[in-house]
């Protein structure tokens, strides 16, 4: 027999094992009832920020980017940063471009860290862990779901992709991973009575929770998690949504998130994500079937069915998205009409209850060594924002959590977009 | 099927996947050197798996829409693949060539997205003999090479042309270096993130400057020109390289200046270098610890450096490096039996070798294994499928259950023909749990073998052993034991 500690230690995701709960968690209890979630959505491969909030008017964006500028002409005019730069979105958000002009859409330009990393992995671990110095631990969502008052609903995690993602991990958090609603389902080689007998047996078997075999524990608790979910999942499949949603993994995931809020399961935090980002080659930002007009109109179309299915529900103030992306990319354009990985990038953050705007500045695109707005010889946008300060803002005025707690840090004085 | 030396399935659960009957009998004749012996020299064991295929008695394979072409149609190509990891008497071929695939993890999708789908098939999994251009797929690379010299491999990577499409070496010029296979090959191929800086990505994407595709002037998806590695010398930048690292024995960190026709040798030297480099002795080691040994049990002490210094000493072998491996009192301990968490692949392969395959075609498993979140020639991104306890999600757990409901369903009359000539196995409840756990060999708990028998026993009238019966209980423990929380381990 070994200690809760050593169980929990060794990444036991057994929605059944408590813990002591800090004496704060009373606010956050009635956070947890409020009704409020987030949406966390992850451009997987290293967003082009320049790309999708185009300074049209930087005449260096177009000498370093002699093929993949956006012309001045064809971005959407959405207004300037604070130092009154003008700024445009890809031409394919229309429907952002709305939801920006309803006030319900921030964009919050350079966002990053100190000495940013150009790898996927660890970029998404730092992302994904909130600790730049130490990316192996912790996901942040899931330590900020740890802070909610026990016991924590199954579902409090809706992840709609296959795998957990690593911002969910946390130890005593079970996240429920539902790529598909309808597949999401006990099938049995048997029909009637017989199904049911070997489903109570399945439901036994994974109740069994060897302390003494962490590995096989954690297992044995991820079936304990499917097999407890199984029936209120099972209700979001027949969701009927107001509007129609594009035919792709993006649109279905985000179809079956809003169902699962039509349902007021009282999941508080939702993650979906949609890939392609990591644009080395013929990025083409321009023409139609362009591997980054592709990607906005995956992006646009989806976002905007979403914005407007949960509207037509009234769900709209209760839902914050928030996008983000393990890097940005780089300035100049490389040999194969595409950019490497680069630093900072744009986050967006959609919902009823955006400030909606421009915050923080544009870089200055000038290919010079001594660019404060730039980093690595002038290659690459320096970020303005911290990561984290993105976070604190989430989790304390929109979730009435505890940064402090959550991020191990205070970085209280981001962009007040909520 | 088990039932066997518990030391024999291990092993073949590692550096296989799981045993066949015929398997068991065959390394079960021998000692456990023999067997590892068996398993590391498989080119002593002919190679007629592949002329299997479509014949009575093994796994079967669908097509869809003409004949079954594995090597030009992607999902045709994960099936014959299947079969091999079934039915090779090679197994540690398949399962290095699988291991390899993740490693130098390559996706069909952006190689169909440049050179069209039938020519990515081509590139990830053309089996030279049987192609017109005599094209070898990466995977036919890591079937031929893969227990070789990894500095070998290294070099065979960097001219294959799925990965000069994969990571774009194909447009690295003299004017533009592309920096993506030179991170890639620093970052997850040798040395790992922490042992290079960004100076080192700029200074290899020029090193390997005109190391690109030879089309001829075809069109990128012209599927009548071969594809193949070029050296380019009007497209590679001569100027020295300076690394953070020694490049050279002498100490040197800077490649020299080289004229354009003698360029190539820049690459050369800078593979020489990473790959023989301690770190990366010791990332591949570690790696090859936690896919043969496990990774939620930490290496005995020396272990690593042990096999580091193996790897550094024959010259890169990574047969040498598993011989050790295997032969490592660690490999042989019972406290690591089952401590691996098994990939999607692995656990199709297994619950196929264990349960039965007749009558079952290879094509059911392919959308189970893409919801259980592996699918064969699409790996997430190039650093491959995130392993461990990231294969464990509710769905993912869900989609393997609803696998093994599916096969068991599949196999029903099999399944209870099996009982039915196993002595006395039918005669009572457990005689079948018994007996079915003779065959998935998994290490059940005494909780989950009452859970098993109280199904078993829960029948509408009495336990009689009818063919009725063993063909409901039969399935029905076949699906609720392959879905057993220690079945998910090898």
């Amino acid at each position: 027999m070994i200690t809760r500690r050593a169980f929990m230690k060794n990444g036991v995701a057994a929605f059944t094992v408590s813990f002591a709960a800090p004496a704060f968690l009373s606010d956050l209890a009635r956070a947890q009832s409020s009704g409020r979630n987030l949406v966390v959505l992850d451009l997987s491969g290293g967003n082009d920020g320049l790309s999708m909030l185009v300074p049209y008017t930087d005449s260096f964006y177009y000498s370093r980017r002699p093929t993949l500028a956006i012309p001045a002409g064809s971005a959407l005019q959405i207004g300037s940063d604070s130092n009154g730069k003008p700024l445009g979105l890809h031409p394919k958000l229309t429907g952002l471009r709305d939801i920006f002009n309803q006030g319900r859409l921030a964009l919050i330009q350079r966002v990053g860290y100190e000495n940013s990393s150009r790898s996927h992995f660890f970029g998404t671990d730092i992302w994904s862990t909130a600790n730049p110095s130490n990316s192996t631990g912790t996901g942040w969502v899931g330590r900020y779901l740890a802070t909610l008052a026990p016991p924590l609903d199954p579902l409090a995690a809706w992840n709609t992709t296959g795998d957990t993602p690593h911002a969910l991990l946390y130890p005593s958090v079970a996240v429920a991973s539902i790529p598909s609603v309808s597949a999401y389902a006990f099938n049995s080689p048997n029909s009637g009575n017989e199904a049911i007998v070997e489903r109570s047996a399945a439901v036994s078997i994974a109740s069994h929770v060897p302390v003494d075999k962490p590995h096989v524990a954690f297992v044995a608790a991820t079936a304990q998690s499917a097999m407890a979910t199984l029936d209120t999942v099972a209700s979001v499949g027949g969701y009927k949504p107001t509007v129609t949603y594009p035919n792709n993994g993006f649109g279905q995931a985000l179809q079956a998130i809003a169902g699962a809020m039509t349902q007021g399961l009282g999941t508080k935090v939702f993650w979906v994500q949609t890939g392609g980002f990591d644009t080395h080659a013929a990025q083409d930002t321009t023409a139609d079937n362009g591997a980054y007009v592709k990607l906005m109109v995956t992006l646009n179309d989806g976002l905007g069915a979403f914005y407007n299915d949960l509207k037509n529900h009234g769900l709209l103030n209760d839902t914050l998205l928030l996008s983000f992306s393990e890097f940005g990319r780089r300035v100049t354009e490389n040999g194969s009409k595409g950019t490497d990985h680069g630093a900072a990038s744009v986050m967006l953050a959609m919902g009823g209850g955006v400030r909606g705007g421009i915050f923080g500045t544009a870089a200055s695109l000038s290919p010079d060594a001594q660019n404060p707005t730039l980093e690595n010889g002038g290659n690459d946008i320096h970020y303005e924002t911290d990561f984290r300060s993105v976070y604190a803002r989430v989790i304390d005025g929109w979730l009435g959590g505890d940064s402090t707690a959550v991020l191990g840090g205070s970085f209280k004085n981001g962009p007040s977009f909520v | 099927m088990a039932g066997g030396d518990p030391l024999i399935e291990h092993l073949l659960r590692r550096a296989g996947f799981g045993a066949r009957p015929d398997e068991l009998a065959t390394y079960g004749a021998l000692s456990y050197a023999a067997a590892v012996d068996r398993l590391l020299n498989f080119e002593d064991v002919p190679d007629t798996v592949d002329a299997k295929i479509g014949t009575p008695g093994y796994v079967q394979t669908t097509s869809h829409g003409g004949p079954f072409s594995p090597n030009t149609v992607a999902d045709d190509a994960r099936q014959r693949w299947l079969f091999r990891m079934v039915h090779t008497d090679r197994p540690l071929q398949e399962k290095m060539a699988l291991f390899w695939h993740n490693y130098f993890a390559t996706g069909h999708s952006k190689l169909a997205g440049a050179v069209k789908a039938q020519n990515a098939t081509r590139l990830m999994a053309a089996k030279p003999s049987e192609d017109s251009a005599h094209q070898q797929g990466q995977i036919e690379l890591f079937r031929a090479s893969g227990l070789g010299s990894f500095r070998d491999l290294l070099v065979a990577v960097a001219k294959d042309p799925a990965m000069l499409i994969w990571l774009d070496g194909d447009t690295n010029t003299k004017a533009k270096p592309q920096e993506n296979f030179g991170r890639e090959l620093m970052e997850l191929f040798s040395r790992g993130v922490g042992y290079y800086t960004e100076d080192d990505v700029y200074a290899a994407a020029r090193v390997f400057t005109g190391w690109n595709l030879a089309r001829n002037g075809a069109a990128a998806d012209d599927p009548t020109t071969p594809f193949a590695f070029t050296y380019n010398a009007n497209q590679h930048e001569t100027s020295a390289k300076t690394f953070s690292f020694p490049v050279y024995a002498n100490g040197s960190h800077t490649i020299p200046a080289r004229s354009a026709s003698a360029g190539m040798q820049d690459g050369l030297d800078l593979i020489d270098a990473l790959s023989t480099h301690p770190e990366t002795a010791r990332r591949l080691s570690t790696k090859l610890f936690q896919f043969f040994v496990s990774e939620t049990v930490d290496p005995a002490p020396g272990l690593i450096d042990d096999l580091a210094a193996t790897y550094l000493s024959s010259g890169t072998s990574i047969k040498a490096v598993l011989q050790r491996l295997f032969t490592s009192p660690q490999m042989r301990d019972p406290s690591i039996f089952f401590t691996r968490y098994s990939w999607p692949v692995e656990f199709v392969v297994r619950a196929l070798k264990e349960s039965g395959w007749s009558g079952y075609s290879a094509a059911s498993a392919l959308t189970p294994l893409v919801s259980m979140g592996q699918q064969l020639f699409e790996p997430p991104n190039v650093a491959g499928w995130v392993l461990g306890k990231s294969w464990f999600s509710t769905g993912a757990m869900i989609a393997r259950m609803n696998f093994a409901s599916a096969l068991a369903l599949n196999q029903k009359f099999n399944i209870a023909a099996g009982v039915k000539g196993a002595p006395g196995a039918k005669a009572t409840p457990s005689g079948v749990v018994d007996y079915l756990l003779s065959r998935l060999t998994a290490d059940v708990s005494g909780g989950e073998y009452g859970d098993l028998v109280t199904y078993a026993s829960a029948t509408a009238g009495a336990w009689t052993g009818s063919d009725a019966q063993l063909q409901t209980k039969g399935p029905g423990l076949v699906h609720l034991i392959l879905g057993l929380p220690e079945y998910q381990f090898v």
